[in-house]
């Protein structure tokens, strides 16, 4: 039976949130969110090519034997990304510059893989978009968290950088929250990320006790 | 036996033909995806070369197509680590104006960081920019245009105008600002730079032949 997209909706952003319940995509969540900026440009990127691929493999999901549908939708989730990739690389350059090594990060993301085997290959495509849009924001909504305090705790500002994302006139959209900060440095190395999600989780877990 | 495992396996063959069919699919769209965009890629990419080409380069009047003109060089002693360096050449009536070199430091403290130097025919530096590193973030980033104007204590600096002694660090006791936490990462940085200097005044006329055969200038200068 196909839930209701409100539970749908409930179940992404909060009750299995990839990032801070199911604990899927932690690669590229630990990797890449040292600003708010980098955190959201990862966070969009993911929810694109989730809801594409989460499309993709229920439209597909009566055609393929169960045998081989692992194999399949790694098939699939490579050939998106890259398209993703492509695109940006032709249309979108500045934005590419910055973020191209992020890209292919998505790939390294199970929460992909995870989301079409158990829910887009079960269910009829406009739910499975829906799912893997929703799953996609709970990640993003991870992410920007996460790179939220890393920044404020590492730089004392946010959404520094903002440029590189929406353009050169955003570039005064950076808020110094802290002025003259020296930067608390580990919360930029990765040991930070780790414990700065710890920290993240466990609210979560509080808030949802 | 696998046969009892999995009662109603198909046969292999049909898996097989099925996977490969979605394989075929995927490369089929990938391949209309890559001829579709293809030339905007091209053009973007040779759009950024030129965009950072002129940004080190800063004002000056040449006439020839400079993403075009380049040579590759190498040179054990002045470019370490076995790296082929690439030598843009501006020109202007056939006359050498100006050069800009690409080229790696190797000294960083995390892998190389690539550079990209304007200089001047006489020697002057004309602007430089960091292309791709991989320092610690918040610590060694600052070499990055875009995040402080500390790249910018190159412009207009040569050999002749900083004396040799001055060309390091302030904590070596020369004339460069380090950063609070990071050392290592400006270190490298100014230590490319001037030898890549020392390069370009050394082998100037071959630089700028207007001939160069295809295997350019080699030796590296006596006395390094």
């Amino acid at each position: 039976m196909t839930p209701s997209y409100r539970k749908i909706f409930n179940d992404g952003l909060w009750h299995k949130n990839t990032g801070l319940v199911a604990l899927l995509g932690l690669c590229p969540l630990l990797a890449v969110s040292t600003t708010i900026i980098n955190s959201l440009a990862l966070g969009l990127a993911t929810i694109l090519t989730l809801s594409l691929s989460n499309l993709t493999v229920s439209m597909v999901r009566t055609l393929l034997r169960p045998e081989i549908r692992i194999p399949a939708y790694v098939l699939i989730i490579a050939s998106i990304v890259t398209a993703v990739e492509l695109s940006m690389q032709a249309w979108f350059h500045d934005l590419y510059l910055s973020l191209g090594i992020f890209i292919p990060l998505i790939v390294t993301n199970c929460a992909i893989i995870g989301r079409a085997e158990s829910f887009a290959s079960r269910h009829p495509p406009l739910p499975a978009l829906v799912d893997g849009f929703a799953t996609g924001a709970g990640f993003c909504l991870a992410l920007f968290a996460l790179g939220a305090t890393r920044e404020l705790m590492g730089h004392g500002s946010l959404l520094r950088d903002a440029q590189f994302l929406l353009g050169e006139g955003a570039a005064t959209l950076q808020l110094t929250i802290i002025p003259h900060y020296d930067g608390f440095r580990l919360a930029i190395l990765p040991a930070g990320a780790f414990i700065f999600l710890g920290f993240l989780i466990a609210l979560r877990s509080w808030l949802a006790r | 036996m696998p046969e009892s495992t999995l009662p109603h396996s198909p046969p292999m063959w049909k898996s097989a033909t099925a996977l490969a069919v979605v394989a075929a699919a995927g490369a089929g769209i990938l391949a209309g995806i890559h001829e579709l965009t293809r030339d905007d890629i091209e053009a973007q990419q040779q759009r950024a070369v030129l965009t950072q080409l002129e940004q080190v380069l800063g004002p000056i009047t040449h006439d020839n197509v400079l993403h075009q003109d380049l040579i590759r060089v190498s040179d054990t002693v002045l470019f370490p680590g076995d790296q082929l360096v690439e030598i843009f050449r501006a020109r202007q009536d056939g006359q050498p104006v100006a050069a800009v070199i690409r080229l790696l430091a190797k000294d960083g403290y995390n892998g190389d960081i690539s550079l990209l130097l304007g200089v001047h025919y006489d020697g002057e530096i004309s602007g430089v920019r960091v292309l791709a590193h991989k320092e610690t973030p918040g610590l060694g980033d600052d070499i990055e245009f875009a995040r402080s104007d500390w790249i910018l204590g190159f412009d207009g600096l040569s050999l002749t105008a900083r004396p040799r002694q001055q060309w390091a660090v302030k904590r070596d006791g020369g004339g460069f600002d380090q950063f609070t936490g990071a050392t290592m990462t400006p270190r490298a940085v100014v230590k490319a730079v001037r030898l890549a200097l020392e390069y370009f005044e050394s082998n100037k006329d071959l630089i700028f032949a207007p001939s160069v055969p295809s295997e350019a200038p080699n030796a590296a200068p006596e006395g390094h």
